[in-house]
């Protein structure tokens, strides 16, 4: 069943489900084509869109909490249509979520996560868990699932239990761990992350190791560049800990050292 | 037995580009006015602008249909906000509505390719550029349609900024002034004229600034 809270926009003067004629109106929902082949269809309109894909994200938890970190490039094709995506994404003052695939599924569907979150502590009194968080955007997903939205992302956040860290997909997709990396430059990442990666690390350790795995994969992988943003998510909420051009920091890792002419 | 596949597409494009730049105090919001379809041009006076808000013009290429749809969709919106809170929409509040409005379409996209550009609740210029889709960002200047690939570069090499992401934050805007952002305008569009056949005949400049609203045309090649 698909989930049609998002599309509630147009608030009913009179009571939901009967409009001012007295009929019962139709429940809302995504407008879809009359076609025989819908999923040619909707193969066919993503090829012309070409929404924006291709990035770097990452996330880990740690002993002082959550590490956060991505690029910034947006790619449609091969054309770089954007050096500044916000692709951490804030939920609520405790919760982040990170943005891969389709730029516009994940910016919608992340706002809407948001609203939720809010609604919940307003109807609950308390603050939504991670896990709950994460369980309403992959329920969310999955009722779409095949039809062509593309999002990877991660949902890292502090709850009552501490750090929680999440990934999430849209082919439904939710899995619980401590480590993850998402996107055509994850491969990357994981190498650099992986290999530097220890429970007992402090902030400074963990924000330049999340910053040099980032790094790495933006010079690696094309579709990923930009600016490499870090945030850590710890029992006072989230902080933004660094945000550095990634061209820059080639020569902060790379220093150009003077060499004799011959 | 082969698959039939649709020799029929809702969607057509209708070329043109459009560019927006933002200032301290003003916003540029600039379009061409031909509408061409394959290697036809059906009109060299065609208007790509609209005005959304007091403080806030749209400017988009693609399929003029959907464009013309998605321009009637926000001004019923806009009017029913007035109606509502008694007050204009703000720029930053147009930009979530259009972003929403075409999010809504996702699985039948609205085919237009939009920049949108106006005074911030501060006076301060704003320019947010979208994908098809909805996706959006606030930046100081941007292009979309068929010649933004030959525009962007252009701009980045004049007008490029500190990203908003990096930290400690440098600021952004645009240091040039309104006449030199015109001037700025024009010289992209001439040169976007030249190599892209989709682009040409006049381009449709407007100046959103604290006195208001002011629009000028230049003419540019017919060919």
């Amino acid at each position: 069943m698909l989930d049609t809270t998002a599309l509630e926009s147009f608030p009913s003067l009179i009571s939901h489900g009967i409009n001012v004629a007295g009929e019962i109106s139709a429940p809302p929902s995504f407008q879809l084509p009359n076609s025989n082949d819908f999923d040619g269809f909707v193969k066919e309109t993503i090829q012309m869109v070409k929404p924006a894909k291709g990035t770097t994200t990452l996330a880990f938890i740690f002993k002082e909490g959550v590490m956060v970190a991505a690029d910034s490039r947006a790619s449609m094709g091969g054309y770089i249509s954007s050096q500044s995506v916000k692709k951490i994404i804030e939920i609520n003052p405790y919760m982040l979520g990170t943005m891969a695939g389709g730029a516009a599924d994940c910016q919608f569907w992340h706002r809407n996560l948001g609203i939720k979150c809010r609604l919940h502590e307003l109807a609950n009194k308390r603050r939504i868990s991670v896990t709950g968080a994460s369980k309403l955007l992959a329920n969310i997903l999955y009722s779409y699932r095949g039809m062509g939205s593309s999002v990877g992302t991660m949902i890292a956040g502090w709850d009552e239990t501490g750090p929680g860290l999440y990934y999430v997909d849209s082919e439904g997709g939710r899995l619980k761990g401590n480590r993850f990396s998402v996107g055509s430059g994850s491969p990357y990442a994981y190498g650099v992350l992986d290999s530097g990666y220890k429970y007992d690390m402090s902030v400074e350790e963990a924000s330049e190791l999340a910053r040099r795995a980032i790094y790495h994969a933006t010079f690696r992988d094309g579709a990923s560049g930009g600016v490499a943003s870090v945030y850590y998510v710890g029992p006072t909420g989230r902080k933004k800990l660094s945000g550095d051009d990634v061209g820059e920091l080639h020569y902060h890792y790379n220093p150009v050292t003077p060499s004799t002419v011959e | 037995m082969t698959k039939q596949h649709a020799n029929w597409s809702p969607y057509d494009n209708n070329g043109g580009s459009c560019v927006a730049i933002a200032g301290s105090d003003y916003c540029v919001i600039a379009a061409d006015t031909r509408m061409s379809t394959g290697y036809n041009i059906l009109t060299r006076d065609y208007s790509k602008i609209s005005h959304l808000a007091e403080k806030c013009v749209m400017a988009s290429s693609g399929f003029q249909a959907d464009v013309k749809a998605l321009q009637k969709v926000l001004s019923a919106r806009h009017l029913t906000y007035q109606h509502q809170h008694n007050k204009q929409m703000s720029c930053p509040a147009m930009a979530q509505l259009l972003s929403n409005t075409l999010y809504y379409k996702r699985f039948f996209p609205y085919y237009s390719f939009n920049v949108l550009g106006g005074l911030d609740s501060e006076g301060k210029g704003c320019v947010f550029t979208y994908d098809a889709v909805g996706s959006y960002e606030r930046v100081g200047y941007s292009s979309q349609g068929s010649g933004s690939t030959l525009i962007m570069p252009f701009l980045d090499n004049q007008l490029k900024s500190p990203s908003p992401l990096l930290l400690p934050a440098q600021d952004a805007v645009t240091p040039l002034s309104e006449t030199e952002a015109v001037d700025l305008v024009k010289t992209v569009f001439a040169s976007a004229t030249e190599r892209d056949i989709y682009t040409g005949d006049k381009v449709e400049i407007v100046i959103l600034n604290a006195s208001g609203i002011h629009r000028d045309f230049m003419d540019l090649r017919k060919d």
